[in-house]
């Protein structure tokens, strides 16, 4: 199979995506917004990274680990069935979804907590909304013998509550957050006042390309895995690289991590799909970009990206049938890739999630997890606008066992219990 | 002319340099339980022998707070306060006579989505006399961007350390300060605390040695003996979580005078 070469688009060393600087900027976005407490745990954190980064040993275990205990490469599979219904471009899938522990987010937990564990920390602190970056904290953590503790909003456990389970089987402490909108984003407020008070002895692991520097960058590299081997996959498998890559969209880990190795193919639409709940004009979503009333430029948790705000500037409530979308801030390597045209946004509602949730389900047999079917709406929607040769690559983020309740629910509400 | 902020906060500073005691900074967040009776409270305040107040702006995500800060700010948002509410409560304040300094105390995006300039324009323009930003250290770039225009209306920037901070980052902080610079007692959250961390006299002298800037202490400092021991290393108490928690209670304003007074006398006793 003969390699496609990348395309330099700017020149040597110009790179509009050799992000961020060494202050955590991606352009505009980034930064490092936190408690003066918290400065030097950044400085040693991104020290610690940059050395392990480099260092081959490390990198050594953590790919060892990835293959023998995550189960990486993950396959690419062909939706065949779901592309012939369509009548369009041709999906594949990346299967994230097959991942140990069932998400993309062991790729990250499990990298981090190796840097924990080379850093000396005893003890990891961790948010989570859906529970899937829980899990994968949790999981990682009891495979280094290292405490875990999980931040989880009070509306989360409830919506997710396999997962909370998963996580105490693992050996891990769930706090619930019972603050604000009781969902994601308090967490993260609990985490880092967790981290605040027990700075030097505990790691804080976040989840999600987000936060202050260096996680945004730091995330993105431990979730390139997904990006390079379906790269290399759709090269060895397909013979051609894919037309379009669409991923969804929370703080972005998944999509940052598809995307980072396709950014420099020029020819690669790539397309991320955030949270439209009850539909943008209702105000009841999680759609950063795509409400220019309340997604301004803003700070929260760290960093400086787009955010759902009130005029004031305090942080708006967010909803998605998603929780692992449900967040008013989004990764801001996301909004400099919109900034420069490289990267399109756009969103699903709640009810073209559970559409596609049913029908990858009746099709392919895989059932996905609620945030990864927004990526799957989207192909689902601009498949038929498509020619057969059209290619269009979806990463799976996650599988949706944890999302048969909500599902149930949702249905049941829509169809008057018919179902 | 009138005094700028730096000038009026550091006559504070002298003054008490001047009486042998610390200044008492205490915090209190306007619009909590209500507009009304928190303008009340920072009067009483005064008449308690503050020296300076530290004003909260409440914002929704209070991730440097504890419980009762916390509260106090989720309740002044449902009450509807904005910035702009409190800069309005700081010039009806200006209005009445009282003319302790007065600074600023919030995170970040609310002021980010103010504007900088116009906040400090606005906030001089009312007689604030500083900003505090707990989220924002001195060297991000909004953090230089704000010392700019605190510097152009003369209002002090107030940088915060911790006792995590290294001696090239409370070089940072000294080098960026105008008016004082706030320590934070403890690796924490805000909120009363039953003692003083054992290393907080080391951290003091740590900071100290490195510059002639007055130093405030805050976080955790609830009682009469607590602000006395730290009144004999530092040059300002701050006592926040202890007062707000009283303006829940029956007759705030009686309570929070009394522990207010206690306080002071407290903090005298501690150095005559």
């Amino acid at each position: 199979m003969k390699e496609i070469s990348k395309i330099d688009v700017r020149g040597a060393g110009l790179h509009p995506w050799r992000q961020p600087d060494d202050q955590g900027w991606f352009g505009p976005y980034g930064g490092r917004f936190v408690p003066e407490t918290l400065m030097p745990a950044l400085a040693e954190l991104e020290e610690a990274y940059r050395d392990a980064r480099k260092d081959s040993a490390f990198q050594a275990r953590l790919s060892h680990l990835l293959r023998t205990y995550v189960g990486r490469p993950t396959p690419i599979t062909f939706a065949g069935r779901l592309s012939d219904h369509l009548g369009g471009a041709r999906i594949y899938l990346k299967r994230e979804d097959l991942a140990h522990s069932g998400a993309h987010k062991i790729n990250n937990a499990l990298g981090q907590a190796l840097l924990a564990q080379r850093m000396g920390k005893q003890r990891i602190v961790a948010e989570t909304g859906a529970g899937q970056h829980g899990v994968a904290t949790a999981t990682a953590a009891a495979l280094l013998g290292i405490e875990c503790v999980v931040y989880m909003g009070t509306v989360d456990v409830k919506r997710q509550r396999p997962n909370v389970f998963r996580m105490q089987l693992l050996g891990a402490t769930v706090r619930p957050v019972d603050a604000g909108s009781k969902t994601l984003k308090d967490a993260i407020n609990e985490a880092i006042r967790d981290w605040v008070t027990n700075v030097r002895g505990t790691y804080y692991l976040l989840g999600s390309a987000l936060g202050p520097h260096p996680y945004p960058m730091m995330v993105r590299d431990f979730q390139s895995v997904i990006g390079r081997e379906a790269r290399r996959q759709m090269l060895d498998e397909v013979g051609q690289l894919p037309d379009t890559l669409i991923a969804c969209v929370g703080g972005g880990s998944n999509a940052i991590g598809l995307f980072s190795a396709f950014v420099e193919d020029e020819d690669v639409r790539l397309i991320g799909v955030e949270a439209g709940g009850l539909g943008i004009s209702t105000g009841q979503h999680a759609a950063r970009f795509a409400d220019p009333l309340r997604g301004r430029l803003g700070v929260l948790h760290g960093t400086k990206s787009y955010v759902l705000q009130t005029e004031d500037g305090q942080i708006a409530l967010t909803h998605s049938i998603a929780a692992g979308l449900d967040y008013a801030s989004v990764g801001p390597e996301h909004a400099l890739l919109r900034d420069i045209g490289r990267a399109e946004y756009t969103y699903a509602t709640d009810e073209e999630a559970l559409v596609a949730f049913q029908m990858l389900s009746e099709f392919e047999g895989i059932i996905p997890a609620l945030e990864s079917a927004h990526a799957v709406a989207h192909a689902i929607k601009l498949a038929p606008q498509m020619p057969r040769d059209h290619i269009i690559l979806v990463n799976l983020s996650g599988r949706g066992d944890k999302d048969l309740d909500t599902v149930v629910e949702a249905l049941d509400g829509k169809a008057g219990g018919e179902r | 002319m009138n005094p700028s902020g730096i000038e009026r906060i550091k006559a504070v500073f002298e003054r008490a340099r001047a009486e042998s005691r610390a200044a008492f900074m205490p915090y209190y967040v306007v619009g909590y339980p209500d507009l009304k009776s928190s303008v009340a409270v920072i009067q009483t305040l005064v008449e308690a022998g503050a020296d300076l107040i530290e004003i909260g702006v409440p914002f929704s995500d209070p991730l440097a707070d504890g419980p009762t800060n916390q509260l106090a700010t989720q309740m002044a948002l449902q009450n509807g306060i904005s910035l702009a509410d409190v800069l309005e409560a700081v010039a009806r304040l200006r209005h009445q006579g009282i003319d302790t300094p007065m600074v600023l105390m919030g995170y970040y995006n609310p002021f980010f989505a103010y504007g900088v300039e116009a906040l400090c324009r606005d906030a001089a323009a009312v007689g604030a006399d500083g900003i505090i930003v707990p989220d924002l250290p001195p060297d991000v770039r909004d953090g230089q961007v704000l010392q700019e225009h605190c510097r152009e209306q003369e209002l002090a920037f107030v940088p915060l350390l911790a006792p995590t901070s290294t001696e090239k980052r409370i070089r940072l902080a000294a080098g960026s300060a105008t008016g004082f610079i706030y320590l934070v007692s403890v690796t924490g959250v805000t909120g009363a605390r039953n003692r003083l961390p054992a290393d907080l006299a080391s951290f003091v002298s740590r900071v100290r040695a490195l510059t002639e800037l007055p130093l405030a202490v805050g976080f955790g400092i609830a009682r009469t003996e607590q602000a006395a021991r730290v009144a004999k290393i530092a040059d300002g108490v701050v006592v926040g979580s202890a007062l707000v928690r009283l303006g829940m209670k029956e007759h705030p304003v009686t309570q929070i005078h009394a522990l207010a007074a206690a306080l002071v006398g407290s903090m005298r006793r501690a150095n005559s």
